[in-house]
């Protein structure tokens, strides 16, 4: 999908964020702290839905290209936003790092991150402050860790007659 | 729960070689943020409580929520939490609703989901992505071909690999007969929660058609692992054009059963008039996709708006509502199995010739005849299936029309055989974030209407 426009253009807020082309698709790098000022500026310009929000933990592959200015940092929230009326996506990747997991949340911004949100803490940590409702979603409530973190292990189940493997 | 799951198969008990000190321990310390259920109006947040009352109206006008103007009035005492499910048989699998109920009315309501989270997303990442077809194929139980087709189309994107037109085509026809099977066998369980057996019957009675279709041209009638990184896992059976125009003429005709059993029926109307109606502002902002969203008048629908596969090469409509209710979900779907049928027709006409997947030895096995006489042949086929494909570095999102709305898949390739991260965009996580405003102030009575107008497939909600 060719972008029609520049969107920096449309929205001064862009200016001085890092950006690069992923794939065809449009990625944008802001900070934490203007994160949401930022979906709230795109917002205004047409991209009315965040069709997904989630989280990625790079333990395992934190040399991964960025653009530069971005500090690369363990986690990532990835926010998909569209825009019905330009038929256009545009991806959000903010950095948070490990020692303060916490991300502000774009529930003021976008009500349908609620389910999201509460998915990324449950299974990848990621405390969102401001969110009304930061209980578990998938897992049960007092289940201990987040699963989708690289350094938490999937488990085997042991089986009779068969060596248990090593760990990979 | 810590009898449930002993420790021994607990994850964290095994990461021996845990990279960063005291991550368990503080694992440990982060556990137990709140409470998943609907508690008292009285012990809960005045935003929350915004919310569960369908209070999330943030137009684009007004940014930040109120808190004083949620009505939170009524006290204590006066209304009643009645919990429904997991185990209902009108909630569409391991759906938990609460909801606070006065008299008779909905006041606030809480799904409460989990029920069948069984961790895909985690054993996607250990899983290769050859392997990672027959995962995410058993998400959404009742589209599973859609669930291998974004998946395919991620693992392709990052690969940057063309398939050719074949595949394209034979993907879009399972698709489109997947969306058939999908809508009806809503519509059969819709017919059930509103007491209509009948359309239980009937719409299983079609439905098997096109899985007996599905089970001759992949082996299974569920869990295909048919559409793969690179193409389809086999071309067509001989013979197949006769079975689909079979397929798509019987229930073609027997679409007027339909009509004459619920569209003009009084009862059925009754019961869905006016019932469940939400707004298209609300939906959009509670990312909300598919047929509800058309319903409720947004003429959105990714074959149409952002095409891919080979949809811009047939003709079809958009099925589009106007008053949201769920009436108009019944007809949105009704009306998109005759547009997908229009489309399978199309498809019966233009299919081309030629591969069914790609010629590229790193993507695709060897055909089977080949490893007899090439070695060459026999290495590719050894290194695809112990080794694997390894795309580059990236991550990508793809997303497809799914049966029940947007179906996306974010994948992170660390240039390795196994994907990084695989997330799916779950078209009924999203969705089931809109049945508080479609329940408050309605019926209790209505609440099994609702719902079920929803289509959540609890497979694709928890996965």
């Amino acid at each position: 999908m060719a972008p029609s426009g520049s969107l920096a253009g449309q929205v001064p807020e862009l200016g001085g964020v890092p950006s690069a082309d992923s794939s065809g698709d449009e990625v944008f790098f802001p900070t934490r702290a203007s994160y949401v000022s930022l979906a709230t500026a795109l917002r205004r310009v047409g991209f009315i839905t965040c069709s997904d929000l989630c989280a990625v933990d790079y333990l395992t592959h934190a040399d991964r290209p960025l653009p530069a200015g971005v500090q690369p940092a363990r986690f990532e929230v990835v926010v998909n936003l569209l825009s019905h009326a330009e038929a256009r996506r545009v991806r959000l990747r903010v950095m948070v790092p490990e020692d303060d997991p916490v991300c502000p949340t774009l529930f003021s911004v976008y009500p349908g991150t609620e389910n999201m949100e509460r998915e990324a803490y449950d299974l990848m940590g990621i405390r969102f402050t401001g969110h009304p409702d930061p209980s578990r979603i998938l897992m049960p409530e007092d289940w201990e860790g987040h699963p989708l973190r690289r350094d938490y292990g999937v488990g085997r189940v042991p089986v009779q007659f068969k060596e248990a493997p090593g760990p990979r | 729960m810590n009898d449930e799951h002993p420790g021994e198969l607990r994850g964290d008990d095994q990461a021996t070689p845990d990279p960063i000190g005291g991550a368990s321990l503080r694992l440990a310390a982060e556990t137990g943020e709140g409470s998943q259920e609907l508690a008292p109006a009285d012990e809960t947040s005045l935003v929350e409580l915004a919310i569960e009352q369908g209070g999330v109206l943030r137009l684009p006008e007004s940014d930040a929520l109120d808190p004083d103007a949620a009505d939170a009035t009524f006290g204590a005492g006066e209304t009643m939490i009645l919990n429904i499910g997991p185990q209902h048989p009108s909630t569409h699998g391991v759906l938990r609703m609460m909801v606070e109920l006065q008299g008779e009315t909905v006041l606030r309501s809480k799904p409460v989901v989990g029920y069948l989270h069984t961790g895909m997303e985690k054993t996607g990442e250990e899983l290769t992505y050859v392997q990672g077809a027959t995962n995410v194929t058993r998400m959404d139980y009742l589209s599973p071909l859609h669930n291998e087709l974004v998946y395919s189309l991620a693992v392709e994107k990052l690969l940057a690999v063309e398939i050719p037109p074949r595949a394209t085509w034979i993907r879009m026809l399972m698709c489109e007969l997947n969306r058939i099977s999908s809508h009806i066998m809503w519509a059969a369980t819709n017919g059930m929660d509103l007491a209509s057996t009948t359309m239980m019957i009937f719409g299983l009675r079609e439905r098997d058609l096109v899985l007996q279709f599905f089970e001759k041209v992949t082996g299974l009638r569920m869990n295909h692992n048919y559409i793969r990184p690179g193409g389809v896992a086999a071309d067509l059976p001989d013979g197949w054009e006769d079975d689909v125009a079979v397929v798509v003429d019987t229930i073609g005709a027997r679409l007027k059963d339909y009509d004459e059993l619920l569209t003009g029926q009084p009862i059925f109307r009754e019961r869905t008039e006016g019932v469940g109606v939400v707004s298209a502002e609300l939906l959009l902002a509670l990312s909300a996709t598919g047929p509800i969203l058309r319903a409720a008048g947004v003429p959105w629908d990714l074959r149409r708006s952002m095409p891919y596969l080979a949809y811009e090469e047939v003709d079809f409509d958009v099925i589009v509502g106007t008053s949201g209710d769920c009436f108009d979900r019944y007809a949105v779907r009704l009306n998109e199995v005759r547009e997908s049928i229009r489309i399978v027709r199309q498809i019966l006409e233009k299919m081309p010739s030629g591969d069914y997947r790609s010629e590229d030895k790193k993507v695709t096995p060897p055909a089977r005849a080949r490893i007899n006489e090439s070695m060459e042949a026999l290495i590719h086929h050894f290194k695809l299936f112990t080794r694997g494909i390894e795309p580059p570095e990236g991550e990508v999102y793809v997303a497809v029309e799914s049966p029940r709305g947007e179906l996306g898949c974010y994948l992170v390739s660390d240039g390795s055989n196994r994907p990084m991260r695989m997330h799916i965009r779950a078209p009924s996580f999203a969705n089931l974030q809109a049945v508080p405003a479609m329940l408050r102030d309605g019926l209790i009575a209505d609440l099994i209407a609702i719902l079920s107008s929803v289509d959540p497939v609890l497979g694709d909600v928890d996965r």
